[in-house]
Protein backbone atom coordinates (compact mmCIF):
# COMPACT_ATOMS: atom_id res chain seq x y z
CA UNK A 1 0.00 0.00 0.00
CA UNK A 2 1.42 3.42 -1.04
CA UNK A 3 1.71 5.73 1.53
CA UNK A 4 3.55 9.38 2.17
CA UNK A 5 4.52 10.90 5.34
CA UNK A 6 4.94 14.39 5.97
CA UNK A 7 7.11 15.30 8.94
CA UNK A 8 7.19 19.74 10.09
CA UNK A 9 9.16 21.10 12.51
CA UNK A 10 7.31 21.87 15.33
CA UNK A 11 5.54 25.29 15.53
CA UNK A 12 8.05 27.41 17.33
CA UNK A 13 11.11 25.47 16.80
CA UNK A 14 13.50 27.39 15.25
CA UNK A 15 13.58 26.53 11.42
CA UNK A 16 17.06 28.28 9.72
CA UNK A 17 15.83 26.37 6.61
CA UNK A 18 12.36 27.80 6.41
CA UNK A 19 13.98 31.21 6.80
CA UNK A 20 16.66 31.08 4.16
CA UNK A 21 13.98 30.16 2.19
CA UNK A 22 11.48 32.92 2.87
CA UNK A 23 14.25 35.45 2.51
CA UNK A 24 14.97 34.07 -1.44
CA UNK A 25 11.28 34.05 -1.79
CA UNK A 26 11.04 37.82 -0.66
CA UNK A 27 14.21 38.66 -2.97
CA UNK A 28 12.86 37.00 -5.72
CA UNK A 29 9.87 39.55 -5.35
CA UNK A 30 7.17 37.05 -3.64
CA UNK A 31 5.21 38.02 -0.88
CA UNK A 32 5.40 34.93 1.54
CA UNK A 33 5.83 34.37 5.32
CA UNK A 34 6.28 31.83 7.58
CA UNK A 35 7.47 29.38 5.51
CA UNK A 36 8.89 26.24 7.13
CA UNK A 37 10.83 23.35 5.38
CA UNK A 38 9.74 19.83 6.50
CA UNK A 39 10.42 16.45 5.26
CA UNK A 40 8.82 13.66 2.33
CA UNK A 41 9.13 10.02 2.89
CA UNK A 42 7.01 8.31 0.14
CA UNK A 43 6.88 4.81 0.86
CA UNK A 44 5.66 0.88 0.45
CA UNK A 45 3.89 -0.72 3.08
CA UNK A 46 2.67 -4.29 3.19
CA UNK A 47 -0.71 -3.47 5.11
CA UNK A 48 -4.48 -5.66 4.45
CA UNK A 49 -5.70 -1.97 5.07
CA UNK A 50 -5.57 1.58 5.03
CA UNK A 51 -5.97 1.74 9.12
CA UNK A 52 -3.53 -1.08 9.90
CA UNK A 53 -0.99 0.55 7.29
CA UNK A 54 -1.57 3.74 9.11
CA UNK A 55 -1.21 2.05 12.11
CA UNK A 56 2.05 0.71 11.53
CA UNK A 57 3.53 4.05 9.57
CA UNK A 58 2.70 5.75 13.54
CA UNK A 59 5.06 3.20 15.18
CA UNK A 60 7.50 4.13 12.32
CA UNK A 61 7.35 7.97 13.00
CA UNK A 62 7.63 7.20 16.71
CA UNK A 63 10.54 5.12 16.61
CA UNK A 64 12.51 6.72 13.68
CA UNK A 65 11.24 9.03 11.17
CA UNK A 66 10.22 12.23 13.32
CA UNK A 67 11.36 13.06 16.80
CA UNK A 68 8.44 13.98 18.94
CA UNK A 69 10.72 16.80 20.43
CA UNK A 70 10.87 19.15 17.53
CA UNK A 71 8.59 17.82 14.78
CA UNK A 72 5.34 16.49 14.16
CA UNK A 73 3.89 13.99 11.45
CA UNK A 74 1.32 13.70 8.94
CA UNK A 75 0.28 10.21 7.35
CA UNK A 76 -1.31 10.10 3.82
CA UNK A 77 -2.51 6.46 2.96
CA UNK A 78 -3.65 6.24 -0.84
CA UNK A 79 -6.83 4.25 -0.64
CA UNK B 1 54.47 3.93 39.95
CA UNK B 2 52.76 4.53 36.76
CA UNK B 3 48.81 4.28 36.38
CA UNK B 4 46.63 1.19 35.18
CA UNK B 5 45.40 2.48 31.61
CA UNK B 6 41.85 2.92 31.72
CA UNK B 7 40.07 0.71 28.48
CA UNK B 8 38.00 2.93 26.54
CA UNK B 9 36.07 1.43 23.40
CA UNK B 10 36.10 4.56 20.82
CA UNK B 11 32.76 3.07 18.49
CA UNK B 12 33.50 3.50 14.75
CA UNK B 13 30.25 3.75 12.04
CA UNK B 14 30.34 4.01 8.83
CA UNK B 15 30.83 8.04 8.42
CA UNK B 16 32.94 8.36 11.47
CA UNK B 17 35.96 10.47 11.24
CA UNK B 18 37.03 11.58 14.23
CA UNK B 19 37.38 7.79 15.62
CA UNK B 20 41.68 7.66 15.32
CA UNK B 21 41.64 11.17 16.65
CA UNK B 22 39.99 10.26 19.87
CA UNK B 23 41.95 7.16 20.32
CA UNK B 24 45.51 8.77 19.62
CA UNK B 25 44.17 11.26 22.37
CA UNK B 26 43.46 8.90 24.80
CA UNK B 27 46.12 6.53 24.09
CA UNK B 28 48.76 9.92 24.17
CA UNK B 29 47.27 10.63 27.85
CA UNK B 30 47.68 7.39 28.99
CA UNK B 31 44.73 5.57 28.13
CA UNK B 32 43.60 1.94 26.21
CA UNK B 33 41.99 2.82 23.51
CA UNK B 34 39.94 0.17 21.52
CA UNK B 35 37.88 0.98 18.38
CA UNK B 36 34.91 -1.16 18.31
CA UNK B 37 32.79 -1.57 15.16
CA UNK B 38 29.13 -0.63 14.66
CA UNK B 39 28.33 -4.08 14.08
CA UNK B 40 29.39 -5.37 16.83
CA UNK B 41 26.46 -6.91 18.99
CA UNK B 42 28.72 -6.62 22.47
CA UNK B 43 31.47 -3.81 24.16
CA UNK B 44 35.23 -5.80 24.77
CA UNK B 45 35.34 -5.57 28.90
CA UNK B 46 36.21 -1.67 28.83
CA UNK B 47 35.56 1.06 31.58
CA UNK B 48 34.03 3.77 29.06
CA UNK B 49 32.71 4.10 25.57
CA UNK B 50 33.47 7.23 23.43
CA UNK B 51 30.82 7.74 20.79
CA UNK B 52 33.09 10.12 18.00
CA UNK B 53 32.95 12.85 15.72
CA UNK B 54 31.91 12.56 12.23
CA UNK B 55 29.09 11.97 9.84
CA UNK B 56 27.61 8.16 10.91
CA UNK B 57 25.31 6.48 8.05
CA UNK B 58 25.62 9.95 6.30
CA UNK B 59 23.76 11.68 8.61
CA UNK B 60 20.38 10.52 6.89
CA UNK B 61 17.34 11.40 7.66
CA UNK B 62 18.40 13.19 10.93
CA UNK B 63 22.18 13.50 12.39
CA UNK B 64 22.34 10.32 14.91
CA UNK B 65 18.76 9.11 13.86
CA UNK B 66 20.43 5.61 12.31
CA UNK B 67 23.51 5.07 14.28
CA UNK B 68 21.25 4.72 16.94
CA UNK B 69 20.24 1.40 15.96
CA UNK B 70 23.30 0.18 15.01
CA UNK B 71 24.19 -3.34 16.96
CA UNK B 72 26.84 -1.48 19.22
CA UNK B 73 24.50 1.32 20.31
CA UNK B 74 22.36 -1.95 21.82
CA UNK B 75 25.27 -2.58 24.02
CA UNK B 76 26.07 0.86 24.69
CA UNK B 77 22.84 1.41 26.04
CA UNK B 78 23.09 -1.65 28.18
CA UNK B 79 26.40 -0.24 29.39
CA UNK B 80 25.38 3.60 30.45
CA UNK B 81 22.19 1.74 31.85
CA UNK B 82 24.95 -0.59 34.48
CA UNK B 83 26.52 2.99 35.33
CA UNK B 84 28.80 2.66 32.63
CA UNK B 85 30.74 6.23 31.28
CA UNK B 86 29.68 7.48 28.53
CA UNK B 87 31.47 10.58 26.44
CA UNK B 88 29.63 11.48 22.84
CA UNK B 89 31.82 14.20 21.17
CA UNK B 90 29.78 15.77 18.32
CA UNK B 91 28.24 13.41 16.34
CA UNK B 92 28.30 11.07 19.65
CA UNK B 93 26.37 13.68 20.84
CA UNK B 94 24.21 13.73 18.51
CA UNK B 95 23.57 10.13 18.59
CA UNK B 96 23.12 9.85 22.60
CA UNK B 97 20.40 12.42 21.96
CA UNK B 98 18.48 10.50 19.25
CA UNK B 99 19.00 7.27 21.31
CA UNK B 100 16.92 8.62 24.27
CA UNK B 101 20.37 8.79 26.60
CA UNK B 102 20.81 12.74 26.77
CA UNK B 103 17.71 14.62 27.01
CA UNK B 104 17.09 17.12 23.93
CA UNK B 105 18.10 17.36 20.21
CA UNK B 106 20.92 19.04 18.13
CA UNK B 107 19.50 20.95 14.83
CA UNK B 108 21.19 22.53 12.03
CA UNK B 109 23.17 25.83 13.40
CA UNK B 110 20.80 28.46 13.31
CA UNK B 111 23.54 30.61 10.64
CA UNK B 112 22.87 27.50 8.45
CA UNK B 113 26.54 27.53 8.22
CA UNK B 114 29.04 24.67 8.98
CA UNK B 115 31.32 26.44 11.52
CA UNK B 116 35.04 25.55 12.56
CA UNK B 117 36.99 27.37 14.91
CA UNK B 118 38.49 27.17 18.27
CA UNK B 119 35.46 28.22 21.08
CA UNK B 120 36.05 29.40 24.56
CA UNK B 121 33.68 27.50 26.62
CA UNK B 122 32.79 27.80 30.14
CA UNK B 123 32.81 24.98 32.57
CA UNK B 124 29.60 25.23 34.86
CA UNK B 125 30.46 22.33 36.43
CA UNK B 126 33.24 20.86 37.95
CA UNK B 127 31.88 17.98 39.80
CA UNK B 128 31.19 16.09 37.21
CA UNK B 129 32.67 12.30 36.11
CA UNK B 130 34.18 14.62 32.79
CA UNK B 131 35.34 18.11 34.22
CA UNK B 132 36.66 17.06 37.22
CA UNK B 133 39.85 18.10 36.49
CA UNK B 134 38.95 21.94 35.42
CA UNK B 135 38.68 24.51 37.84
CA UNK B 136 35.02 26.48 38.72
CA UNK B 137 34.52 28.45 36.00
CA UNK B 138 37.35 27.98 34.00
CA UNK B 139 37.02 28.87 30.04
CA UNK B 140 38.48 25.72 27.58
CA UNK B 141 39.75 27.31 24.44
CA UNK B 142 38.38 23.79 22.35
CA UNK B 143 37.53 23.46 18.36
CA UNK B 144 33.96 22.91 16.89
CA UNK B 145 32.88 21.96 13.25
CA UNK B 146 29.97 20.91 12.72
CA UNK B 147 27.31 21.69 10.86
CA UNK B 148 24.17 20.77 13.12
CA UNK B 149 25.37 21.84 16.82
CA UNK B 150 22.19 23.81 17.77
CA UNK B 151 20.88 22.58 20.61
CA UNK B 152 17.23 22.39 21.74
CA UNK B 153 16.66 21.67 25.27
CA UNK B 154 13.42 19.83 26.72
CA UNK B 155 11.00 22.30 28.67
CA UNK B 156 12.77 20.39 31.78
CA UNK B 157 15.82 20.42 31.47
CA UNK B 158 17.25 20.71 34.67
CA UNK B 159 20.21 23.39 35.14
CA UNK B 160 22.34 21.05 36.86
CA UNK B 161 22.55 19.54 34.04
CA UNK B 162 24.05 22.12 31.89
CA UNK B 163 27.85 21.07 32.05
CA UNK B 164 29.24 23.18 29.13
CA UNK B 165 28.30 26.65 27.89
CA UNK B 166 29.94 28.42 24.65
CA UNK B 167 31.27 31.81 26.49
CA UNK B 168 29.18 35.12 26.13
CA UNK B 169 29.17 36.27 22.61
CA UNK B 170 30.43 33.44 21.30
CA UNK B 171 27.84 30.93 20.71
CA UNK B 172 28.52 29.51 16.92
CA UNK B 173 25.77 27.78 16.36
CA UNK B 174 22.23 29.53 18.05
CA UNK B 175 22.26 26.74 21.03
CA UNK B 176 19.62 27.61 23.40
CA UNK B 177 20.89 29.14 26.65
CA UNK B 178 24.40 29.05 24.91
CA UNK B 179 24.53 24.98 25.76
CA UNK B 180 27.69 23.14 24.91
CA UNK B 181 27.45 20.24 26.84
CA UNK B 182 24.78 18.00 28.62
CA UNK B 183 24.85 15.01 30.96
CA UNK B 184 22.41 12.74 31.80
CA UNK B 185 20.82 13.42 35.28
CA UNK B 186 22.84 9.74 36.54
CA UNK B 187 25.87 11.88 35.83
CA UNK B 188 27.67 8.63 33.53
CA UNK B 189 26.97 9.82 29.99
CA UNK B 190 27.91 13.01 28.82
CA UNK B 191 27.69 14.75 24.94
CA UNK B 192 29.26 18.26 23.65
CA UNK B 193 29.90 20.03 20.53
CA UNK B 194 33.29 20.82 20.66
CA UNK B 195 35.65 18.33 20.13
CA UNK B 196 38.34 18.23 23.05
CA UNK B 197 40.34 15.26 21.22
CA UNK B 198 41.39 17.75 19.12
CA UNK B 199 42.95 19.79 21.60
CA UNK B 200 45.02 18.20 23.87
CA UNK B 201 48.35 19.19 22.44
CA UNK B 202 49.04 22.97 23.08
CA UNK B 203 51.53 22.92 19.96
CA UNK B 204 48.43 22.50 17.89
CA UNK B 205 46.53 25.57 19.63
CA UNK B 206 44.88 24.24 23.16
CA UNK B 207 45.48 21.63 25.24
CA UNK B 208 42.64 22.59 26.93
CA UNK B 209 40.41 19.72 25.72
CA UNK B 210 42.84 17.06 27.87
CA UNK B 211 41.32 18.02 30.67
CA UNK B 212 38.09 16.98 30.12
CA UNK B 213 39.18 13.34 28.55
CA UNK B 214 41.99 12.79 31.66
CA UNK B 215 38.37 13.39 33.43
CA UNK B 216 37.04 11.02 31.80
CA UNK B 217 40.03 8.74 32.56
CA UNK B 218 40.10 9.32 36.08
CA UNK B 219 36.53 8.50 36.69
CA UNK B 220 37.72 4.97 34.46
CA UNK B 221 40.02 4.12 36.33
CA UNK B 222 38.17 4.65 39.69
CA UNK B 223 35.37 2.28 38.12
CA UNK B 224 38.08 -0.27 36.81
CA UNK B 225 39.95 -0.62 40.48
CA UNK B 226 36.09 -1.12 42.23
CA UNK B 227 35.68 -3.58 40.02
CA UNK B 228 39.35 -5.26 40.81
Amino acid sequence: MRATVLVRPKAGILDPQGEAVESSLRQLGFLVDEARVGRVIDLDVDAATADEARGEIERMCERLLANPLIESYEIEVAE
Amino acid sequence: MSEVAPRIAVLVFPGSNDDRDAAWALTALGGDARLVWHAEEELPEVDAVVLPGGFSYGDYLRCGAIARFSPAMQAVTAFAADGGLVLGICNGFQILCEAGLLPGVLRPNASLEFVCMDVPVRVERTDTKFTSRCKPGQELVIPVKHGEGCYHAPADLDDEQIVLRYARGANPNGSERDIAGVVNADGNVLGLMPHPEHAVDPLLGSGDGALVLASLMDAARERLYARA
